[in-house]
């Protein structure tokens, strides 16, 4: 015969308003199986806590209810608890007679609430008459990490992991780290040189021990779970012996090919044979195959940069390779794009040169970039007088599907009218908002700054449309202010572009397993409390992957997700919740639905074997460090052959029965 | 209305005229409209205390001379001591008023005001009106 406890809380007057507990627990002593009943004020303090260990070696309880509030508050405590006196803790049950019951309802008389926890209490005593003790489960854990994604985001998680004394395997699609913030020209508030502060990072992060970089590559497959990934990378053919090369940047001066500049946003041309930038990390080219003669034209031509080659590392031959790296911890930091000008046609996007995006702007600006830093526009390269900059392009705009905030355009722009304004001094610089979001700690000022001290005019409103007329561009739009129409003849249009999610954000995640929203960004665990977590245990998120965000969030981000990973790799072995589904290996007839169903990937095939190991016939088998415990296969289960341990369908029925 | 804006000179040639009569930065004004909100006369504008600022900013030198906002101000200062920017409107209304009479508009004829209405209005807006018989 079961001997178990009944603890009813009052939780001041939050329960004792509606609930008579003592008469709850009064009554609980008729059920068979209860021992002892009994109320209190608080058991969730340390009094409390004490005459339950106290109750429990006194009536030397095997089961315990603790009538109290949600199980989400305390049930962590009163299981350390009953721990701490002996007792399984999987034996303790919370029955939520606050949220469930007393805090819900109402009646001056106390008596339907008193009915309520009665039933609520008398429906967890046959659950934990069938709980059986259970374990944690133990899993041990590679204490190596995978960052996906070398942007500033990533490169601060590598890092500090690395610091933190762990291997990381940086993997990274483009030929170099750096991400969008190594085509920044300078950063707000404080308008330093992005690249003046990144590049020592990203070199850091290059010879860093602890950090192996896999430039040029893309996670093909992710498999396993929480500790114990087995990753397979597509490392993209180079066409270069890394390992030989020197960096001598011989074979990038004698290719003849010309081919569009990404990283300088289609303003210029690189070679065939390139590097994106001239910091980039590492310094070994690679050679776009989409532009080679030797591969655009059937291996024929060219060559070049074999002759020159004094390491004779160039490979024409070579192929896409796999390799696969176990990790205990993956971190996505993926980044983001921007709407291109084409997305806005009624802006001349796409149809006049002279209307560029955000991104445009910064490499103008770089002094790395197309024009040496200076403000030109790109059809004619004149300077220009005048700018107009709008705000929004995208963003807010729920006609192209976009309905937040990209949080970083307000700073941005307000900066580029600084830069333009710094650059050519005669120019005037307009700005189109809606609503000016400087939220972050120096921004308001920032903003200020470019209105108060380097002339900027901003107009409240939204621009209907941009057309070119004799050379120039008429800019279409209002200022709700004053409430007019408001038209500007510019020189150069700069649209603030929505920041949206990655192209293929969507596939990678599930090829993780993870989730996103509507847009594609990922979601996180909790957007507050566990803010770059995922659902899935062991898998990340840094930066603006998860959305829109700027640099000083995302290298934050980078730090906390950091500590996560270094938390995740402080023991050999981590103990999880026992609550998982479980096989009846005799009753399993294979049919897979489970496997099928199982959001996690948890459920594999197990085959039996006899004594001769000749396998005899297959049965499903839970991996117990990926299943979540959300009984998903128990209810798709023909069978009945899993169940969940902690909330059988034998402890289901039976609390319902109790009713 | 359409206001046309262009290069930085000719579009900022009358805000910087006010600024340097009135001694006020107009860029530190960011429409916030306290000074709309507190005025004991906006209701009679025909355009509010801060659409004033706002039309000087964007150059709308016309409209703005020619309203009768900047003979409704009676000077009291309410906007000024709301004013979270600390820009002091009534002496950009009074550079107004200057200018205004500068380029022979006549809004107020105060000989022609009935005795009763003189006897009622506050004083500051009867110096005003009468101003502009000083040449």
């Amino acid at each position: 015969m079961a001997r178990i406890g009944v603890f009813v809380c009052q939780c001041g007057n939050n329960i004792a308003a509606e609930v008579r507990t003592a008469e709850v627990a009064e009554k609980l002593k008729d059920v068979p199986g209860v021992v002892h009943a009994e109320d209190a004020r608080f058991y969730c303090s340390n009094p409390g806590q004490e005459q339950i260990r106290k109750m429990i070696k006194e009536h030397n309880l095997d089961g315990l209810i603790v009538s109290a509030c949600s199980p989400h508050m305390h049930e962590k405590t009163f299981r350390k608890a009953a721990e701490t006196a002996g007792l399984n803790p999987f034996r303790v049950e919370i029955a939520n007679i606050r949220e469930h019951c007393s805090w819900v309802h109402h009646d001056p008389t106390k008596d339907l609430g008193t009915e309520k926890a009665g039933d609520i209490a008398r429906m967890m005593v046959e659950r934990v008459k069938r709980d059986r003790p259970l374990s944690k489960i133990k899993i041990p854990v590679t204490k190596r990490a995978l960052v996906i994604g070398g942007g500033v985001a990533g490169i601060q998680a590598a890092l500090d992991i690395a610091d933190g004394g762990r291997e990381v395997v940086l993997v990274e699609r483009e030929p170099s780290i750096g991400g969008h913030m190594a085509q920044l020209s300078e950063t707000f508030p404080t308008m330093d040189c992005s690249q003046c502060i990144l590049t020592p990072k990203m070199v850091e992060a290059y010879q860093h021990p602890n950090i192996r970089l896999v430039t040029y590559a893309e996670v093909e497959k992710v498999d396993g779970y929480i500790g114990n990934f087995t990753v397979t990378i597509r490392k993209k053919a180079k066409s270069i012996v890394e390992e030989n090369c020197t960096e001598c940047g011989e074979c990038i001066d004698k290719c003849p090919i010309k081919a569009t500049s990404q990283f300088e946003m289609g303003m210029t041309k690189r070679k065939a044979m390139y590097i994106p930038f001239p910091q980039a990390v590492p310094g070994v080219p690679v050679i776009d195959r989409n532009a080679c003669p030797k591969y655009v034209k059937d291996m024929s031509k060219c060559g070049l940069c074999a002759k020159v080659c004094g390491p004779q590392c160039i490979d024409f031959d070579q192929q896409d390779t796999f390799e696969t790296v176990n990790v205990g911890a993956i971190v996505v930091a993926t980044g983001y794009d921007v709407m291109p000008a084409e997305n806005f046609p009624e802006f001349s996007g796409g149809k006049s040169k002279d209307v560029i995006t955000g991104l445009h702007f910064e490499r103008l600006a770089s002094a790395s970039g197309p024009t040496g830093g200076e403000i030109k526009r790109p059809s004619d390269g004149k300077v220009p007088e005048t700018v107009v900059f709008i705000e929004c392009s995208g963003s807010r705009d729920e006609r192209r599907g976009v309905s937040y905030c990209s949080a970083i355009c307000c700073m941005y722009s307000a900066k580029h009218a600084m830069l333009y304004k710094h650059k050519a001094h005669h120019g005037q610089a307009y700005i189109f908002y809606m609503d000016i979001r400087c939220g972050g700690k120096r921004y308001e000022e920032f903003h200020r700054r470019a209105v108060e001290q380097e002339g900027a005019i901003y107009l409240r409103g939204r621009v209907s449309r941009v057309y070119p007329r004799d050379g120039r561009l008429v800019v279409q739009g209002a200022d709700t202010l004053v409430g007019s129409q408001v038209e500007i003849e510019a020189d150069m249009v700069v649209l603030a572009t929505a920041v949206v999610p990655r192209l293929g954000s969507k596939d990678l995640a599930q090829r993780l397993g993870i989730g996103y929203d509507q847009y594609g960004f990922y979601n996180e665990y909790h957007p507050k409390l566990k803010p770059v977590e995922t659902v899935t245990g062991g898998i990340f998120l840094s930066g603006a992957c998860i959305g829109p965000m700027d640099v000083p969030t995302a290298v934050a981000q980078g730090s906390a997700v950091a500590a996560k990973v270094l938390g995740l790799f402080s023991n050999d072995e981590m103990a999880r919740e026992p609550i998982v589904a479980e096989v009846n290996r005799t009753t399993c007839n294979a049919c897979w639905d489970c496997l099928v169903a199982c959001p996690y990937k948890a459920i594999e095939r197990e085959a039996i074997k006899n004594r001769q190991g000749e396998v005899l016939r297959y049965v499903a088998r839970v991996n117990e460090g990926v299943c979540m415990g959300c009984g998903v296969c128990v209810a798709a289960c023909h069978s009945k052959t899993i169940d969940l341990k902690g909330y059988s369908d034998a402890q289901v029925y039976a609390a319902l029965a109790a009713v | 209305m359409k206001i046309t804006l262009g290069p930085a000179g000719p579009s900022q040639s009358f805000a910087r005229l006010v600024e340097s009569l009135s001694g006020e930065d107009l860029s530190k004004c960011y429409q916030c409209g306290n000074c709309t909100g507190g005025c004991p006369v906006s209701f009679a504008m025909d355009i509010a205390p801060s659409q004033v600022i706002r039309m000087v900013q964007l150059g709308q030198e016309e409209t703005v001379l020619r309203s009768n906002a900047i003979w409704r101000c009676v000077s009291c200062l309410q906007c000024y001591s709301r004013c979270p920017k600390c820009v002091d409107l009534s002496r950009i209304m009074e550079s107004l008023r200057r200018l205004s009479l500068r380029r022979g508009h006549e809004p107020v004829t105060v000989y022609a005001l009935p005795d009763e209405f003189i006897r009622r209005s506050p004083q500051m807006a009867l110096v005003a009106g009468f101003r502009k018989l000083v040449p």
